[in-house]
């Protein structure tokens, strides 16, 4: 019964510590829930457009044949400030259609906002009672959806699009999606 | 000093039980269904406050999610059918009690395997073979030691 047996209980302690250190150093945020739309069908929802007689967001939206980037966001939402750099590089630089929902935010509040700081968005929808919000799983803003070409969201970016995340995840999200 | 009990009356109506479900917020008409949806509500992670149920949550998002239960209540949804709405897009984790299943098998299934585990180590030591007997040194040895602990024990106490 003796022999390596009494190593057990060390070896399930390095094992532990090691797990936890994994999980402690590694790239991840325990507050960050995976989406359960992704591999699933977005949701087909008809949406007003911010402008007034603007285009709404209508499912065909959702299925060009090429991806579609979704971004919830919201003129009061300060960590939306800081990805919108990024949004605008995608858009500009990288090509990327961007569908832009105004999540619980005053039109006018919204307009402003992308007046100040620039509009990356291919389409802006409004969702002022954040039900399309809830319809997408969406916790709070800002939330990025990549969906491919047939509709099918691929990829969810939990919170702000900054530092490398726009090279690291986003484009290569895009990519696997084409 | 006398005003002590007007301020006691003052503090007893403020302290009214802190309740984050809204005045704007219309309950069911039916009271039966409407015990319902507020358990319902209990068994509901708030997605912003994360340890919350949206009972308890003054998030907007739990406020949204209170109206929707409300909502699909009153157009005759069951509980287990709202829960299956809410975890279609929230997934597991909006249920702050997560079901049974394929899934969450090492999440249910660990304290038994680690009582089992217990249980078998246990075991084993009990099987374990009992000691060798004691040589007839030993014996003499123990025997030594058992005689002079009653001698000790007879001799009076000073």
């Amino acid at each position: 019964m003796r022999g390596p047996w009494v190593f057990l209980p060390l070896a399930a302690f390095v094992a532990l510590v090691a797990l936890m250190g994994a999980m402690l150093l590694g790239d991840r945020n325990p507050a960050e829930v995976d989406s359960a739309l992704v591999g699933r069908a977005a949701p087909t929802l008809t949406l007003y457009a911010l402008e007034p007689g603007g285009e709404p967001l209508v499912p065909a939206d959702l299925r060009r044949g090429v991806p579609v980037i979704v971004n919830f966001f919201a003129s009061w939402c300060v960590p939306c400030r800081a990805e919108h750099e990024s949004l605008m590089a995608l858009a500009g630089e990288h090509k990327v259609q961007i569908i832009g929902i105004a999540y619980k935010d005053k039109p006018a509040a919204a307009r402003a906002f992308l007046e100040e700081l620039g509009n990356p968005y291919d389409k802006v929808v409004l969702d002022e009672s954040g039900r399309a919000g809830i319809e997408w799983g969406v916790s709070g803003v800002p939330e990025t959806f990549v969906i491919d070409g047939d509709g099918m969201v691929r990829y969810r970016h939990w919170g702000p699009v900054v530092g490398d995340a726009l090279e690291t995840r986003l484009l290569p999200a895009v990519e696997a999606a084409r | 000093m006398k005003h002590l009990l007007a301020r006691l009356m003052l503090v007893a109506a403020f302290a009214l039980p802190a309740h984050a479900v809204d005045v704007d917020e219309v309950p069911l008409d039916d009271p039966a269904k409407e015990a319902e949806a507020r358990d319902l509500m209990k068994e509901v992670r708030c997605l912003v406050c994360q340890n919350q149920s949206i009972e308890d949550s003054d998030a907007d998002l739990a406020r949204d999610l209170r109206v929707i239960i409300r909502e699909r209540m009153a157009a005759g949804d069951d509980t287990d059918q709202v829960k299956a709405y809410l975890v279609e897009r929230y997934g597991d984790w909006v249920l702050l009690k997560p079901p049974v299943a394929g899934r969450t098998l090492i999440l249910w299934g660990s304290p038994v395997l680690i009582l089992l585990l217990v249980a078998a180590g246990l075991l084993l030591r009990r099987r374990a073979a009992p000691p060798p007997p004691l040589s007839a040194e030993e014996e003499a040895k123990l025997k030594a030691l058992l005689e002079a602990a009653e001698a000790d024990e007879k001799e009076p106490r000073g």
